[in-house]
């Protein structure tokens, strides 16, 4: 029976724990920092030198880490990339944008324990020769703006932070940056932008790579919350240990949210790839099933953008046999590990780690019409298949929710979303094209009739019923 | 009202704009302190912030129409946001919503904002606010209401009719 596993959640919710230093300092607080800060150099086997950063750095990679925002890609390699010979600054930034629908864990970090985020970051700057770094953090987070803003003026009091620090002639400042409600700065180019001061248009890439060309044109790193707080913890127990948490290529941990048409929704910090989307939505452990009489109908299972599964669905996943050939295990949607890379093979993403349950009293053209109106609402406008198609798409799904629709609504939606995707600056594009592509294929009975049922209505001389 | 910068404030926004290496990374910041004191982004704001960070007025005046957090109005004294995304609609976000408008006398039919004529209640529906498993939630001015039930509704409308003066 799986349960939860928590590392970066360890004190979070434990009775008693604050998110001030003291408390943070009572809890092995900052331990980790100096640790890394007295890493010595190494010579590897092949008489290679490391420099006590580059050990860290190898360490971060070696751990499997994975982009906790939504990529999933890895860390250490992200780290890799960044051009160090620029003769320019390099910057970091904390990715706090939390926005992708179903998803909120990092609030869970920067309310309750934000020194956990601060020491993740100072290690990971000092590992990356960064000296002025930035939380950019959604603006509908202003406790979180001043908890962090609190932490940061007690890390710099006890000598973390700031000039100097710990003595080690390291110096380091950090700043909180509160973004103002736009969805795209989760974006990292986009988020880029709008920490220079100006709308969060996505930048193209190439040239744009952040590790080469980021903020103010200098090498960037953005890394999301809980990203920056397994850096801790990889520097605590050595890669190696963190790296058997989890599943190959799936290490760690990971915080789990999970909302919708469950008993218990809620957070949970699971080893990744160790309980199965199944146990988290049934298992009393985690959200403790549907409400009473209810079948499951979909599940959306890494963030809003992630497409949707439809329950019953069966899916073929490689697998290591016994004899160390790959083979196709047949899958059921229940079955698939929650991890990253079964979720890719089931053909969509565990994203954000967000999952969204809907029962069997719920519309999937009303859901859509839902999401669609979100994408709508945040496309930045940079990109006409974007800003267009995503408004299309929106006005479609309205219509069809609102007694206009037409038997023919199920293709030109599907017709929208695939001159979106591919098609745009920035990801943006498939996360928009993404859930209409999905929900449309997988329940496209459903949206055919309720158009039919329009036309009918109309044919009579039924004056459709408006809903709102 | 007319337009007026306290020094305190100023100072702090001098000490903000040191954060970066250059000046104009300051303008959210900028725009969030002057909207919390004077309670929206007027002209004279744009302008003044352009005049502070070096820019030109457009380059401040882009950023009020992009993010949706900035306001070019006054906003009511109580700010109720009603998250309408989907796990919070699954929730009956729209039930919350409808409770509010209707019990503050403002329109249903009505999209985006609506401040009430005595200017203590402005609501809308905003998107995702990143706390799903608590569905639905509201935020009332800086703060978080989870689990929010129409009883909740009736004590922030209460709450919220006892206070005087303008934002």
């Amino acid at each position: 029976m799986p349960t939860e596993h928590r590392l970066i959640l360890k004190n979070a919710d434990a009775p008693g724990y604050t998110p001030d230093i003291d408390c943070y300092l009572r809890h092995g607080g900052y331990e980790s920092l100096r640790k890394a800060l007295a890493t010595p150099a190494r010579e590897l086997p092949d008489g290679k030198k490391q420099s006590p950063q580059e050990v860290i750095r190898d360490e971060v990679l070696k751990s499997g880490l994975r982009g906790r925002g939504g990529a999933g890609f890895s860390a250490g390699l992200k780290w890799s990339f960044v051009d160090r010979r620029s003769g320019k600054p390099i910057y970091l930034v904390c990715n706090a944008d939390e926005s992708e629908p179903g998803t909120f864990k990092d609030r869970q970090i920067l309310h309750k324990d934000p020194h956990q985020l601060v020491e993740g970051m100072i290690i990971s700057c000092w590992a990356n020769d960064v000296r002025l770094a930035y939380i950019y953090i959604r603006g509908e987070m202003p406790h979180g703006a001043r908890l962090l803003n609190q932490a940061l003026s007690e890390a710099r009091a006890k000598g973390f932070l700031g000039k100097n620090i710990l003595g080690t002639g390291f110096d380091l400042e950090i700043h909180v940056h509160r973004g103002a409600g736009a969805y795209i700065c989760g974006e990292e180019t986009g988020l880029i932008e709008s920490l220079e001061g100006k709308r969060a248009y996505p930048r193209i890439k190439p040239p744009y790579f952040p590790a080469v060309l980021g903020l103010y044109m200098s090498p960037t790193i953005v890394n999301n919350v809980e990203t920056l707080c397994a850096v801790r913890h990889i520097v605590a127990m050595g890669a190696a240990e963190y790296a058997k948490l989890g599943t190959p290529n799936n290490t760690g941990t990971r915080i789990v949210s999970l909302s919708g048409d469950v008993v218990r929704p809620g957070y949970f910090e699971i080893e990744v790839g160790k309980a199965t989307l199944g146990e988290l939505i049934f298992d009393p452990a985690f959200g403790g099933g549907l409400k009473p009489g209810r079948k499951l109908k979909a599940i959306i299972p890494g963030g809003s953008s992630s497409k949707v599964l439809k329950a019953g669905e069966k899916f073929r996943l490689r697998r290591k046999g016994a004899d160390g050939q790959m083979v196709q295990v047949e899958t059921d949607l229940l079955d698939l590990p929650y991890d990253f890379d079964s979720l890719q093979q089931a053909g969509t993403m565990s994203g954000s780690g967000a999952i969204i349950v809907m029962d069997d009293s719920r519309d999937m053209v009303d859901a859509l019409a839902n999401l669609s109106e979100f994408y709508a609402h945040e496309s930045c406008g940079q990109c006409t298949p974007c800003r267009e198609g995503a408004l299309w798409m929106a006005k479609g799904l309205e219509r069809l929710t609102h007694g206009g629709g037409r038997g023919e609504d199920a293709e030109y939606l599907l017709h929208i979303a695939q001159n979106i995707q591919g098609r745009t600056i920035c990801a943006f594009g498939e996360a928009a094209a993404w859930p209409v592509l999905s929900f449309v294929r997988k329940f496209k009975d459903d949206f055919v009739a309720r158009g039919k049922a329009d036309e009918d209505a109309r044919a009579r001389g039924v004056i459709p019923s408006h809903h709102h | 009202m007319s337009f007026k910068v306290p020094a305190a404030l100023e100072a702090q926004l001098d000490e903000l704009a040191t954060h970066y290496p250059q000046r104009r990374s300051a303008s959210l910041m900028f725009l969030h302190a002057l909207q919390e004191h004077f309670g929206h982004v007027s002209n004279e704001a744009v302008e003044w912030t352009a005049a502070k960070l070096g820019l030109q007025p457009i380059n401040v005046h882009e950023l009020v129409t992009f993010y949706p957090m900035f306001r070019q109005q006054p906003l009511g004294r109580t700010h109720v946001k009603v998250c309408r995304t989907l796990s919070c609609a699954l929730a009956g976000s729209a039930a919350i919503r409808r409770h509010f408008v209707e019990k503050l006398g403002l329109d249903a039919g009505r999209h985006g904002p609506q401040t009430t004529p005595d200017g203590g209640f402005t609501v809308e529906f905003v998107e995702c606010l990143a706390s799903c498993g608590t569905a639905p939630v509201v935020m009332v001015n800086d703060d978080l209401v989870e689990r929010c039930t129409t009883a909740d509704c009736d004590r922030i409308v209460a709450a919220g009719s006892g206070k005087g003066g303008s934002r």
